[in-house]
């Protein structure tokens, strides 16, 4: 019963985004200011009836509905309540509902917080919304619908794909989701300010908000999958360059770059068109990397069911809506007013520079990407396009970019002094030099290009720290403290989001002095690693709810003998699929890790096992992390909000940064 | 400068960083990529020597021999031809006889497949698309077997 009712009310939803998507985008048109306003009541009830339809669905997991084809498919009576909870979006439909969801959820967000707003600019943004939100209802109501019930329900459900029973993975895909599908709303708007031929500072304020928190939660979303795959895959690697990877990389990139045209844009009135477009662009990978993960044309942990018929339909839908953009950006962006001129040496400088290669990187990845599924359907030739490709393209050009990040955060806008920025970072740039020298001394030397990497990642932390320290020393060493509490929280934001940036260089050039030992051991055997040492205790069973295991108990000692931990790497197989996982041993000293996987133990006397020192390796996640911090602080910013009145500055009017 | 001046060099800086981007992706296109193959293409010597490319088939039934140092060799097959494999460290965890798999390395001059990684797979269902590409044109596909169907109650 619930599940019709769930069922219902996303047909119900369907119905609601179709009138959303006509009748205020009609008003803006036309100027009807009533028509616009009722895009907020439309989006309210919309996002009200896709959560009870999502509702719905978890209810049938939670109490393991299996004549719901979607539970028995993905779910299993014995999985623990978290992962019945986060199989809802284990499997093709469910991610689907949440997709739509996530979609409604920012119609409504705009709905209610940007009351302010334009009427017209309100109605367009929302009906846009609704144009998307009425393609993908449709998607999901006729090609893959969760709600289908089956004749003969089956006792037991099928269980949901182990290697997805992970907390990492319950939080991952609605991280990822709010990230993606949070430009779609920065979409609108600029699709909405070509429709009206309206884009100015203030239409910058507007996305400002939006662009942020899509792009905070895209970027912890991407570090929370990097996380996931390090310790869960048991190949002690971070990142593969597998498309579906790619498919998120290739938004965050522009989304980046829209992230910093757009303060040039409302700063300067400068780069409109340019901005309209990444906005464009950005959510069209998005969408693209939705029809890549979901069609089936590539084979990934991702692909959850190979079926054409669905991957023709987003494949329109993808069509429909990149071709309509840009469509109406060719049509109306000329019609835009060029805006202030500046020299290239200057902040505006700096950030097309960042824009440049965040596009040219993206760019780079995209063919990487998508190389392979034309040249097969080209020619047949079957190719795969891995870490090689990428490391000399993608990442030789995000060097000269991260390179530019301090420098860019010392210019003025309008004319920039370059000399004067490189005299005020030469320290940080000898401390960079000074660092990486001693960590080829602590190491006993290393490869050039990560020792050359840790000294760009200290440049880039110290850069971005230095330019804090001298806001709160400019002038004397008198009323410090009154000076840090008056740095901007949007400076502070910036700070903290480039030196997080730094940190997680420094973890990725780190994870070339790791070291790694494959070796058969058998109980009471040791291995030396880098100075500690690894000692099998046992080997033994363990039953968890879902899954039995075979786990390896090894004592981890440090050079003077005393026991650190112990580390319990286990073999599971579940019970439902009869299907193999590892899961790994770590022990973290510092921002170090030990990490311990182990491969069969067939002849139950020996365990083959694969064992690493990975030195700094956390950085490679805390880095993000701290980007999104700084991401959060300027989202709080009180002075950049729209609507809300500004706070009496403590000390001095604040000039505009 | 004037103001078209000031647009030309701007355009000029982005065309150069663009034309050396192009440049980089076109050479790595070139000299970084790998062609998958099939134990049939092996056989019939569509492969370089000394290249290294991705093979893929069936794990053949009975081939695995675990050696010391966990040197494990095993035998691809696509029904019609045959490659032996070695690959030296730990296999993933849904690597099974008679399943399909995919292994990254370059062939020896005895003609084994020295495999530098073998892919894991994620699903018990899941089959490499090139897999079952290459089963189907070998005439030895089970409809069924790969794809992960409707249920069946």
């Amino acid at each position: 019963m619930i599940v019709e009712f769930g069922h219902f009310a996303l047909i119900l939803g369907f119905a609601v985004a179709l009138f959303q998507a006509t009748v205020p985008l009609w008003g803006a048109i036309r100027g009807d200011a009533v028509l616009a306003r009722l895009g907020v009541q439309a989006a309210l009830v919309h996002f009200a009836l896709l959560a009870l339809a999502f509702a719905a669905l978890t209810h049938a997991y939670l109490v393991s509905d299996f004549s719901v084809l979607n539970v028995f498919q993905n779910s299993h009576s014995l999985k623990p309540l978290i992962y019945k909870w986060s199989g809802v979006w284990g499997n093709h439909e469910g991610s689907m509902l949440l997709w739509v969801l996530i979609l409604a959820l920012f119609g409504a967000g705009v709905a209610v917080f940007s009351k302010r707003l334009p009427d017209d600019m309100l109605g367009a943004t929302l009906g846009i919304q609704g144009l998307i939100a009425s393609a993908f209802c449709a998607f999901l109501i006729f090609a893959s619908n969760p709600f289908l019930r089956m004749p003969n329900p089956p006792i037991e459900g099928r269980d949901l794909n182990p290697v997805l029973q992970d907390p990492g993975l319950a939080i991952h895909p609605p991280l990822l989701y709010l990230g993606y599908v949070g430009f779609s709303i920065v979409f609108s708007f600029a699709a909405a300010a070509l429709v009206l031929g309206r884009v100015d500072a203030a239409f910058a304020r507007m996305i400002r908000p939006w662009t942020l928190a899509a792009w905070i939660t895209l970027t912890l979303g991407i570090a929370m999958g990097s996380y996931w795959a390090y310790y869960e895959l048991g190949w002690g690697g971070y990142w593969f360059w597998d498309p579906v990877e790619n498919a998120s990389l290739m938004p965050w990139l522009t989304g980046t770059a829209l992230l910093h045209s757009a303060i040039v844009l409302e700063k300067r009135e400068a780069l409109k068109t340019w901005t309209i477009l990444l906005a464009v662009v950005t959510f069209s990978l998005s969408l693209l990397g939705t029809f890549l993960v979901r069609s089936g044309v590539l084979t990934s942990v991702h692909a959850f069911a190979v079926d054409p018929e669905r991957g023709l339909f987003i494949l329109l839908i993808l069509i429909a809506f990149i071709g309509g953009s840009f469509a109406l950006f060719a049509a109306r962006a000329s019609a835009l007013q060029g805006g202030g001129l500046f020299a290239p040496v200057s902040r505006e400088g700096a950030l097309v520079f960042n824009n440049l290669f965040l596009s040219v990187a993206s760019l780079a990845v995209f063919v990487g990407t998508l190389y392979p599924l034309l040249l097969e359907a080209l020619t047949g030739a079957k190719i795969s396009v891995g870490p090689p490709f990428f490391n000399l393209t993608a990442v030789p050009l995000m060097v000269p970019l991260f390179l530019a990040i301090p420098f860019g955060q010392k210019l003025a806008w309008k004319r920039g002094d370059l000399l004067g920025a490189g005299q005020r970072l030469w320290i940080c740039m000898v401390l960079g030099v000074v660092g990486a020298a001693i960590s080829a001394y602590a190491a006993g030397g290393g490869p050039v290009l990560a020792l050359a990497g840790i000294g760009l990642g200290i440049f880039l932390v110290l850069g971005a720290l230095d330019d804090l320290l001298e806001r709160a020393l400019r002038g004397g060493t008198g009323m410090i403290l009154a000076r840090i509490r008056a740095i901007p929280q949007s400076i502070t934001a910036m700070a903290l989001a480039h030196a997080g940036a730094g940190l997680m260089v420094i973890g990725i050039s780190a994870t070339a002095f790791e070291t790694e030992k494959i070796a058969a051991m058998k109980p009471g055997e040791t291995l030396a690693l880098d100075g500690y040492t690894l000692r099998l205790e046992g080997i033994g069973p363990v039953t968890g709810p879902n899954y039995n295991a075979i786990a390896a108990d090894f004592s981890l000692r440090d050079p003077s003998g005393a026991e650190l931990a112990r580390l319990r790497p286990a073999k599971r197989v579940y019970i439902g699929r009869q299907m193999p996982t590892s899961e790994v041993g770590r022990y973290r000293h510092g921002l170090s890790e030990i990490y311990i996987a182990i491969g069969e133990t067939s002849d139950g006397q020996h365990v083959d096992l694969r064992a690493y020192h990975k030195p700094y390796v956390l950085l490679i996640w805390l880095g993000p992390l701290l980007m999104s911090i700084g991401g959060i602080l300027s989202l709080l910013d009180r002075r950049l909000r729209i609507g809300v009145p500004a706070r009496r500055a403590r000390l001095r009017p604040e000039p505009a940064e | 400068m004037t103001r078209k001046q000031k647009r030309l060099a701007m355009i000029g800086a982005i065309g150069l960083v663009l034309a050396v981007a192009t440049g980089m992706i076109l050479v790595a296109l070139q000299d970084q990529i790998m062609f998958f193959r099939s134990p049939t293409e092996v056989v019939q010597g569509k492969v370089k020597p000394g290249e290294a490319f991705r093979l893929g088939g069936l794990v053949e039934t009975g081939s695995v021999v675990k050696e010391p140092n966990q040197i494990v060799r095993f035998v691809v097959t696509d029904g019609a031809n045959t490659v032996r494999v070695t690959h030296q460290g730990i296999l993933p965890d849904l690597f099974r006889e008679g399943q399909g798999v995919v292994t990254e390395g370059k062939l020896d001059p005895g003609g084994v497949f020295n495999a530098s990684t073998v892919l894991a797979r994620h699903d018990e269902n899941y089959m490499p698309r090139e897999v079952a590409d290459s089963l189907k044109q070998q005439g030895h596909w089970k409809d069924g077997k790969g794809e992960s169907k409707g249920a069946k109650p």
